[in-house]
């Protein structure tokens, strides 16, 4: 394969379709990457290469993927292939049926090379909670890559993929791509069905593209957005055109910064990326104002009630009865709770105890119903904030990528979530792009969240800032 | 004593596909053979709400007089066991689809309206199968056909105070939603389920101590469990005996209680709305046109029935126990009209054959236009009430016409005087000694002769017209 390989699928497109060189080389190529890599990355679970290569062999030019390949989460069901979530409760599940996602991927000629580590069930910031191993940031292989989908934006840092799918249920694909470089998107609730990802918290979980370019992300999004009737929440809108919908500039265009953030602790780097995005903004023709959302701080605390909630219904179902791992008791009881003992790692337990906590008679008022009501608060404020700008630009991460092991305690990770959480509570699209390095050469991630449905309008804000600020990290 | 019962009835809604997948509902296959990774609960499967099963559980909650919710939410109720395939059973809680309401029940001590608190849908769980119903050492085995069936539980007041009642509750229900087609009703396949909320209290100003009854496999069950609780409360408060709190088990073989394990009493469910599911949100025009269309309702019918037709409450309640033989009998009246008769005639020769042949009227042949003929043919002496009874059969099974029927069989009924004149001359040579009796002036011995005379004809002589015969030929 000549030297110049393409990076974005968009360049691969093009490749193939020009017969530069074919889907097998391309192929051949990202399966020596990741022979060559992934040992001491460790982005992928497991890979299906022998698999892969046949697919690439048929791949299809004139599809909208052409043969691209592209990883995908291992909390999302691809028939036939383990689907672990990263948890040894799951560690031989083998799925039976294929995600809406992943099915709509592969009738749009994606190959898929493998399924990616995550932190188990989805749950952490750091893909430090994977059961089997974590990944490694691409970038500086002594930091994590981020979480819960680690390994997804690990995958397209290194090349291991041209681009992946992950989870976003408080930042999960968001916050990993800032560590890792590269460009994560969360689209509204609604707008990718669900079907076949394994719930973590069902009305926060959303698929969402991970990419190296704005661009990519848009032609992801063609592919993986419409209403599927397998999912009640999926909603049922008239298609778009993602990548119709990127303009050149901003003129027009109104950006808001969000007052109650400004207080926040930030690395200063990451605030002095910040501050170029807002000039460029504005060199680019944005008007950028100051915007109020008077009780988003609150959206932190709402979601470490929420979301464990949720998952303690969702996870009930792993109870060694009838699939996974199963640890017989004396009685059911005790099965029960020797299967979820072993099966389940110390986050998933954490959650699992907070959530069956907050919903319990006594406390339910006190804490869920509590929660749900600030959540309603702080959509109904983003909702009123995004009426009058076009994006709300933001930090992705208080910090960098941190180092393995660095951060021990679950309260010091979870408030680095502050900025992702906004837009998970509130159902609103929200995507992380590259905006340069920290002095360290670490990747920063800057975030742009938009309107209810206004998906394709914020990938064109984006994509603007995007190649304003370097293009490709 | 004052006893106080309420009951939590399940009925089953008759859809073809589960409340929340796709899967068949048919009753009795295989274990196992009606699932899918949504109703097995598999990772990152979604339920997605059968729109049939909330037109069925609408019908049925406005025909019980229910306010019907525009908005309803589900919840999640949330437990471990074995047959819950995803630890917790989609059910609605907070915002039930209807509240209010009330069903007319008729016993000896006359007509009361049970009030309704609420009605919700839910899903059904899988059926536990333990060693003793399997031959599979001790162990336990679950069959999910069941799990996801679509279910509305409808949870009445506590208006009811013997086992009649509630006995004649669950009739009423029963009949009500065979009659809209709601439910099969049928108790033994479990599209009926029922438990109990009983207290008895020797102060009629204050309720006791409220206990459940579960495992009330039939109507008859139902009433000997409540019957006998109330036995065994007012036992315990005229001795002074405090009464728990609990759930108590009904043995059938002993026709007693006693008390379930108390830790299933006290499990905290944990309910919270269900995230996978959007509120459930019903058209108003398409609830007022479902409004519209209800049909006159089981009770309503028997008591016009009574009051318009003058059929007596057992003939009424017969004929509205099921649409079918209601239906039937309003179409025979139109071609025949005698309602006495007509209702008469299937309360007793129809019951009877289908009995024998343990079948529903739409299974036969039978149709009102060929009882109404039947009928007609009696009345104007084309053949003798006891020739009827042996047209019917025919007609039943092979939907001939009933002239067609009655000629096949040779029945007309001989209405000949000269045929007539001389079967009266054999009689009357054969009885002397009657005849005698009757010209001294017994006038009661004619109808013996009379009966003579119709076994001669083998029951085909119209028995008037025989009488006036004789009576001429000995004057």
């Amino acid at each position: 394969m000549s030297s110049a390989a393409p990076r974005t699928v968009d360049e691969y497109r093009q490749g193939v379709r020009s017969r530069t060189f074919s889907s097998g080389e391309f192929l051949e190529e990202t399966a020596g990457r990741i022979q060559q890599g992934d040992e001491s990355i460790h982005a992928y679970l497991h890979l299906r290469l022998d698999a892969a290569r046949a697919e690439a062999a048929h791949a299809e030019p004139a599809l909208a993927l052409a043969g691209a390949p592209v990883a995908v989460k291992d909390n999302i069901m691809m028939a036939g292939e383990r689907c672990t979530c990263a948890s040894r409760i799951l560690a031989d599940y083998v799925a039976p049926y294929s995600a809406t996602a992943v099915e709509k991927l592969l009738s749009a000629g994606a190959i898929v090379p493998g399924k990616t580590n995550l932190d188990e069930f989805a749950m952490g910031s750091s893909t430090e909670n994977s059961a089997f191993f974590p990944t490694r940031n691409p970038r500086d292989p002594s930091r994590v890559p981020g979480g819960s989908s680690g390994g997804s934006t690990a995958a397209v840092a290194a090349g291991f993929a041209l681009a992946a799918i992950g989870s976003d249920t408080g930042g999960s694909v968001r916050q990993p791509a800032a560590f890792c470089g590269v460009v994560g998107f969360k689209p509204t609730y609604g707008l990718v069905s669900r079907y076949g990802l394994v719930a973590f918290a069902s009305s926060l979980d959303c698929i969402g593209p991970v990419t190296r370019s704005v661009k990519d992300t848009a032609i992801m999004m063609n592919i993986l957005a419409g209403h599927d009737a397998r999912d009640a929440t999926s909603i049922d809108r008239p298609p778009l055109d993602f990548e119709a919908a990127l303009e050149p500039d901003l003129a027009g265009k109104r950006i808001g910064l969000i007052r109650e953030l400004g207080g926040l602790s930030v690395q200063p780097d990451i605030e002095a990326a910040l501050e170029d995005a807002r000039r460029l903004a504005e060199q680019r023709g944005a008007t950028v104002v100051e915007v109020s959302v008077p009780h988003i701080l609150a959206a932190l605390p709402a979601y470490y009630i929420i979301a464990p909630a949720e998952c303690s219904a969702n996870l009930g179902r792993y109870d060694g009865v009838r699939y996974g791992l199963r640890v017989e008791g004396r009685d059911m009881t005790e099965t029960y709770s020797r299967t979820r003992n072993a099966g389940f790692g110390p986050e998933v337990k954490r959650r699992i105890l907070i959530g069956t906590f907050v919903l319990s008679a006594g406390y339910y008022d006190a804490y869920y119903r509590k929660a749900t009501e600030v959540r309603q608060l702080i959509s109904d404020e983003m909702d009123a904030a995004l009426a009058g700008v076009d994006a709300l630009l933001t930090p992705t991460t208080p910090t960098t990528a941190f180092k393995l092991g660095a951060v021990t305690d679950p309260l010091e990770m979870y408030k680095a979530d502050v900025f992702t959480i906004p837009a998970n509570l509130a159902g609103l699209p929200a995507i992380s792009i590259p905006a340069g390095t920290d002095s360290q050469g670490l990747p920063i991630g800057l975030q742009l969240m938009g309107a209810r449905f206004g998906d394709a309008g914020l990938l064109s804000v984006a994509n603007v800032l995007f190649e304003g600020l370097g293009g490709q990290a | 004593m004052t006893t106080t019962i309420g009951l939590e009835i399940h009925v089953q809604l008759a859809t073809q596909t589960k409340m929340f997948c796709g899967c068949s509902t048919a009753f009795g296959d295989e274990p196992n053979t009606h699932v899918c990774p949504v109703c097995l609960g598999l990772p990152g499967a979604l339920p997605t709400l059968n729109a049939q099963a909330v037109v069925l559980a609408t019908r049925l909650a406005l025909a019980l007089g229910c306010t019907v919710h525009e908005i309803s939410e589900f919840s999640r109720k949330n437990y471990f066991y074995p047959d819950l395939p995803k630890s917790y059973q989609i059910t609605q809680f907070d915002r039930p689809i209807a509240t209010g309401g009330s069903l007319p029940v008729v016993t000896s001590a006359g007509r009361r309206d049970i009030r309704l608190t609420r009605a919700h849908i839910e899903e059904d769980a899988g059926k536990s199968m333990h060693a003793a119903d399997i031959t599979l050492g001790g162990e336990t085995l679950v069959d999910f056909n069941r799990c996801g069936m679509p279910l509305i539980e409808i949870v009445t007041e506590p208006d009811m105070s013997s086992g009649d009642e509630a006995y004649e509750f669950l009739r009423g229900l029963r009949r009500l939603v065979r009659w809209l087609g709601v439910s099969s009703g049928d108790m033994e396949k479990g599209a009926l389920r029922c438990d109990v909320n009983i207290s008895v209290s020797d102060d009629p100003a204050r309720r006791g101590t409220k206990v459940e009854i579960k495992n009330l496999n039939s109507f008859r069950s139902v009433k000997r469990a409540i019957d006998y609780e109330a036995q065994r409360q007012a036992d315990c408060c005229a001795r002074g005996i405090a009464i728990d709190t609990e759930t108590r088990h009904f043995d059938e073989v002993q026709g007693t209680t006693s008390p379930m394990r108390s830790k299933e009493a006290s499990n905290d469910y944990r309910y919270f709305p269900e995230p996978d599911l959007p509120l459930l949100r019903l058209d108003p025009e398409a609830v007022e046109s479902q409004r519209r269309e209800m049909p006159e309702l089981p009770w309503q019918m028997q008591e016009r029935l009574e009051r318009d037709l003058g059929l007596s409450s057992y003939d009424a309640a017969l004929l509205t126990e099921e649409r079918e033989p209601a239906a039937f009998f309003e179409a025979t009246l139109a071609l025949y009209d005698n309602p006495k008769k007509v209702a008469s005639y299937m309360g007793t020769e129809v019951a009877r054959l289908l009995n024998e042949r343990g079948a529903s009227l739409g299974e036969t042949r039978l149709t009102p236009a060929g009882l109404a003929g039947l009928l007609a043919m009696v009345e104007n002496n084309t053949i003798s009430n006891t020739a009827s009874k042996e047209v019917l059969p025919l007609l039943l099974e092979t939907g001939k016409a009933p002239e067609e029927a009655v000629r096949s069989l040779g029945l007309e009924q001989v209405s000949d005087t000269s045929a007539l004149e001389a079967l009266a001359r054999e009689v009357i040579i054969e009885n002397p000694a009657q005849v005698g009796q009757f010209k001294a002036g017994k006038e009661a011995v004619l109808g013996f002769l009379v009966g003579q005379l119709m076994k001669k004809s083998k029951g085909k002589a119209n028995p008037q017209l025989a009488g006036e015969v004789l009576r001429k030929l000995l004057a």
